[in-house]
């Protein structure tokens, strides 16, 4: 019964998302009011439609109501109760009802958070955002049905992938997709900007809390995914230019390049048209993201279901969704004409800079994703793109980001001098080369230019605060003072620089990692990375729905003992496959990582690594993550009032 | 646009509509794939070789890898007589390991099984052998891996079945299986006996 009313409410949420895409819009155009305030009521009818659908799917698999088919297929009743609730998720339907959901509380978020905004382009941007609703909810309503029903009902279901049986993956979808769909917002935004004709500082002011929430959820998303194969794959890599990793990676160089050139619209009206390009090509590249993986197209480490036939209808649906967006586009973008002027040496000048390099940065990721594609369909050959090019393809990249980064917060709007900015970052310049150069007596150069960079950016990310606060220069009670008057969003940025400074950080450590593969009796010794490593013994342990073969590691350095490690592998007998339980003891400089591979003739094998400051490359990522949530606590207060402050100063101007 | 700069107006229209031609070729490419998926003409996951069907690639004899004491080179392949299996493997290499109990169960079935060190030192590979057994009938070692490339190698373990007439017959990338030996391999070396 339960699941029929979440089918039912699946149908329901596609009818109230149909209306959500048709009567706001008809009323912003025909300056309807009681039409266009249906917006809200509707936007959030259909969150609770899906709520509800959502909920449905969840019972069926806590209850393991296996006559329901998704159910079957990926549960199983012996399954623990934490991942029965996130295995509702864990699969295709499942998955695309959450991406569903999601895009309804968007919906819903503009229509109770958006009061203030006028309520024709609120109209416009819940009516936008009903429309590609209505689209996925009426895919999943009929080509990817989570709610069918299978008959007779088997006694047990078929288990999970044991893969995915991890908390960490288990809260990886929400937060990536809360990342994906959260830039319909901003995308929603620019279509009814371009419906209306018009961008000015205070469509940048409403865009950017949506697109930071968003990027943050993203970055948070890619750092739980990047971590989750780093401990469960038991490879001891944390990236490997998957397409499946990349295809994330894509919308979130571009979201990060929105969320910069959203500030210059804001304060100072120019770079519209690439601001709202740049708005649908991030939706655009996360659409791409979600569902092209999914059609099995691209060969990836990350198994998805192959279906053509449902990736013919997703691409019918991209198209339009994404061809509508250039259409309109190519349509109206050349109404919006750009009001502010600077000169190329200023801070709007750097955030150019910043945006051309991250778009190409995003563009040689998405040429190495895609080439093996193009290579077989124009020239039939087989190809495959790994980690060296897009090594040696971003590396370059990055270093100008990198200084971009630090020396654009120096420079003034409008017009400003290289010299002083320079100049008054010689201690940062000092501190990274002093890094730079002690890395570089100790190991190879490529870390050391990676130390370098990190110590760059985190001192650099400080600078412009330090400079606001007038540290050193004025009495530290005068500094307080100043350093008080900070705005949260200031602080925002700084910290979310100073996050990506700590991922480079990792990063540079992880290319000084140590590893050894090796085949010891119980009792050996071997040294990996400055730790004599001995396997103390093998034993067999049960499981839930497993067993699992345990060894046990001491980890010792000059005799005394760092850690105990007891790296397994389990076999699941209904899914027939076996997982790797990678063990890990970090101490945040360094992680041990040790992974238990075959045993034969009484050895076993190990893979034995030492990856200094390994976990930084996530801790980075959740500073990065948290910078955007200061900026977004400090914006939250303004989307309430928004000011026009820009369109004063452009009158002014004038 | 007031038309007093017609002259511009064009280029820049052309240029926003940039864009949308880029997104129609990707997705009609797309498309033509996702057919040629349906149609079973295209397998993301496949890993082919070109060799298939073809003569080995001719190379100069390699060096020898401990415990052998003379390497191999394409002529020597050519001359075997028989059907032989070339594995490509190394000491680093964790489905290699993985692989080797196959190689061995082979070796005892007395299938020629000649060895290729990719990439490995010759004391790690020699260690290796010593430690797990030694399947090969011949070995040799593609320190530089400049051999391998022109094998097409992808990563290791990869094995060939060349026939007697010098022929690449069947290609596996990754680690054999006791599945994988049993419904292919062993078919087709019967096969090309």
């Amino acid at each position: 019964m339960i699941p029929e009313l979440g089918h039912f409410a699946l149908a329901l949420a596609v009818v109230l998302a149909g209306s959500q895409a048709v009567l706001p819009l008809w009323g912003a155009e025909r300056r309807d009011p009681a039409l266009m305030a249906s917006a809200p009521p509707l936007a959030i009818g259909q969150f609770l439609a899906l709520a509800l659908a959502f909920g449905a799917l969840v019972w069926s698999s806590v209850v393991s109501d296996f006559s329901v088919l998704n159910v079957a297929e990926n549960s199983q009743s012996l399954k623990p109760l934490l991942y029965k609730i996130t295995g509702a998720w864990g699969d295709h339907e499942g998955s695309i009802l959450l991406w569903c959901l999601i895009l309804a509380i968007c919906g819903a978020a503009v229509g109770i958070f958006g009061g203030a905004l006028p309520a024709a382009l609120r109209a416009r941007v819940i009516g936008v955002l009903g429309a590609t609703s209505a689209g996925f909810v009426l895919f999943s309503l009929t080509v990817s049905n989570p709610f069918v029903r299978l008959w007779p009902a088997p006694m047990e279901g078929r288990g999970m992938n044991p893969l995915l049986e991890d908390p960490g993956l288990a809260f990886h979808p929400p937060i990536l997709y809360a990342g994906y769909v959260g830039f319909a917002i901003p995308f929603a935004f620019a279509l009814a900007a371009l419906i209306e004709g018009r961008v000015d500082a205070a469509w940048g002011r409403w865009v950017r809390p949506w697109a930071l929430a968003a990027w943050a959820f993203l970055t948070g998303g890619i750092a739980l995914g990047s971590w989750w194969s780093y401990y469960v794959l038991g490879w001891g890599g944390y990236w490997f230019w998957d397409p499946v990793e990349n295809a994330s990676l894509l919308p979130w160089l571009a979201g990060t390049a929105l969320l910069h050139s959203a500030i210059v619209v804001e304060k100072r009206e120019a770079l519209k048209i690439w601001t709202v390009l740049l708005a649908i090509g991030t939706f655009s590249l996360s659409l791409c993201g979600t569902f092209l993986v999914r059609s099995g197209i691209l060969n990836s480490v990350h198994a998805f279901a192959n279906d053509p036939a449902r990736g013919v209808f997703i691409l019918v649906l991209l198209a339009l969704v994404i061809g509508t967006a250039l259409g309109l586009f190519a349509w109206r973008a050349p109404r919006l004409m750009p009001t502010g002027v600077f000169a190329p040496l200023s801070r709007e000048g750097a955030l150019v800079v910043n945006n051309i390099l991250l778009c190409a940065i995003a563009a040689v990721v998405f040429t190495g994703t895609t080439y093996p594609l193009f290579a077989q369909l124009l020239a039939g050959a087989q190809i495959s793109v790994g980690a060296p090019f897009f090594n040696a393809t971003v590396l370059p990249l990055a270093i100008p980001l990198f200084a971009a980064m630090v020396v654009g917060p120096m420079l003034s709007w409008k017009r400003a001098q290289l010299a002083p900015a320079l100049l008054r970052l010689w201690w940062v310049a000092l501190a990274a080369l002093l890094v730079g150069l002690i890395s570089a007596w100790g190991w190879a150069a490529l870390p050391a230019l990676g130390f370098a960079g990190a110590a760059w950016l985190v001192l650099g990310a400080f600078a412009p605060i330090v400079e606001r606060a007038r540290l050193f220069r004025l009495p530290l009670g005068a500094s307080w003072v100043r350093l008080s008057g900070v705005p949260l969003a200031a602080w925002g940025g700084v910290i979310a620089h100073a996050g990506l400074g700590l991922t480079t950080a990792g990063l540079s450590g992880m290319a000084l990692a140590e590893h050894r593969i090796v085949a010891v009796h119980p009792g050996e010794t071997v040294a990996v990375g400055g730790y004599d490593w001995t396997l103390l013994g093998l034993r067999d342990a049960p499981g839930p729905n497993y067993t699992a073969r345990l060894a046990e590691i001491r980890v010792a350095r000059d005799g005394r003992t760092v850690a105990i490690l007891t790296p397994g592998r389990r076999s699941y007998p209904l899914q027939r496959t076996t997982t790797t339980e990678t063990a890990i003891r970090t101490n945040l400089a360094r992680d041990l990582y040790a992974v238990l591979g075959e045993e034969h003739d009484g050895t076993a094998v190990l893979r034995l690594h030492v990856n200094p400051l390994a976990p930084w490359i996530w801790l980075g990522a959740l500073v990065m993550a948290l910078g955007g949530g200061l900026s977004l606590a400090d914006r939250r207060l303004r989307i309430g009032a928004p000011l026009r402050r820009g369109a004063a100063a452009r009158a002014a101007s004038a | 646009m007031s038309g007093a700069r017609p002259a511009r107006v064009l280029p820049r229209r052309l240029l926003l509509a940039l864009p949308l031609v880029a997104a129609a070729a990707g997705g009609l490419g797309f498309y033509a794939l996702l057919r040629r998926m349906e149609a079973g003409r295209y397998d993301p996951h496949g890993v082919d070789n070109p060799l298939v069907g073809h003569a080995i690639p001719t190379f100069a004899a390699l060096p020898a890898q401990a415990p052998a004491t003379t390497g191999f080179g394409a002529a020597d392949l050519r001359a075997a007589g028989r059907p032989v299996l070339v594995n490509f493997f190394a000491s680093w290499c964790v489905p290699c390991r993985i692989e080797h109990p196959q190689l061995m169960a082979l070796a005892r079935a007395g299938v020629p099984l000649w060895g290729i060190a990719y990439k490995d030192h010759e004391a790690a590979a020699e260690a290796l052998l010593a430690e797990e057994g030694n399947p090969y009938h011949q070995l040799a070692r593609d320190e530089s891996g400049r051999v391998s490339i022109d094998w097409g190698i992808y990563g290791v373990p990869e094995t060939f079945l060349i026939d007697r007439a010098g022929i690449v017959r069947g290609h596996w990338a990754g680690p054999l299986s006791a599945d994988l030996v049993a419904s292919e391999v062993r078919p087709m070396l019967g096969k090309y006996a």
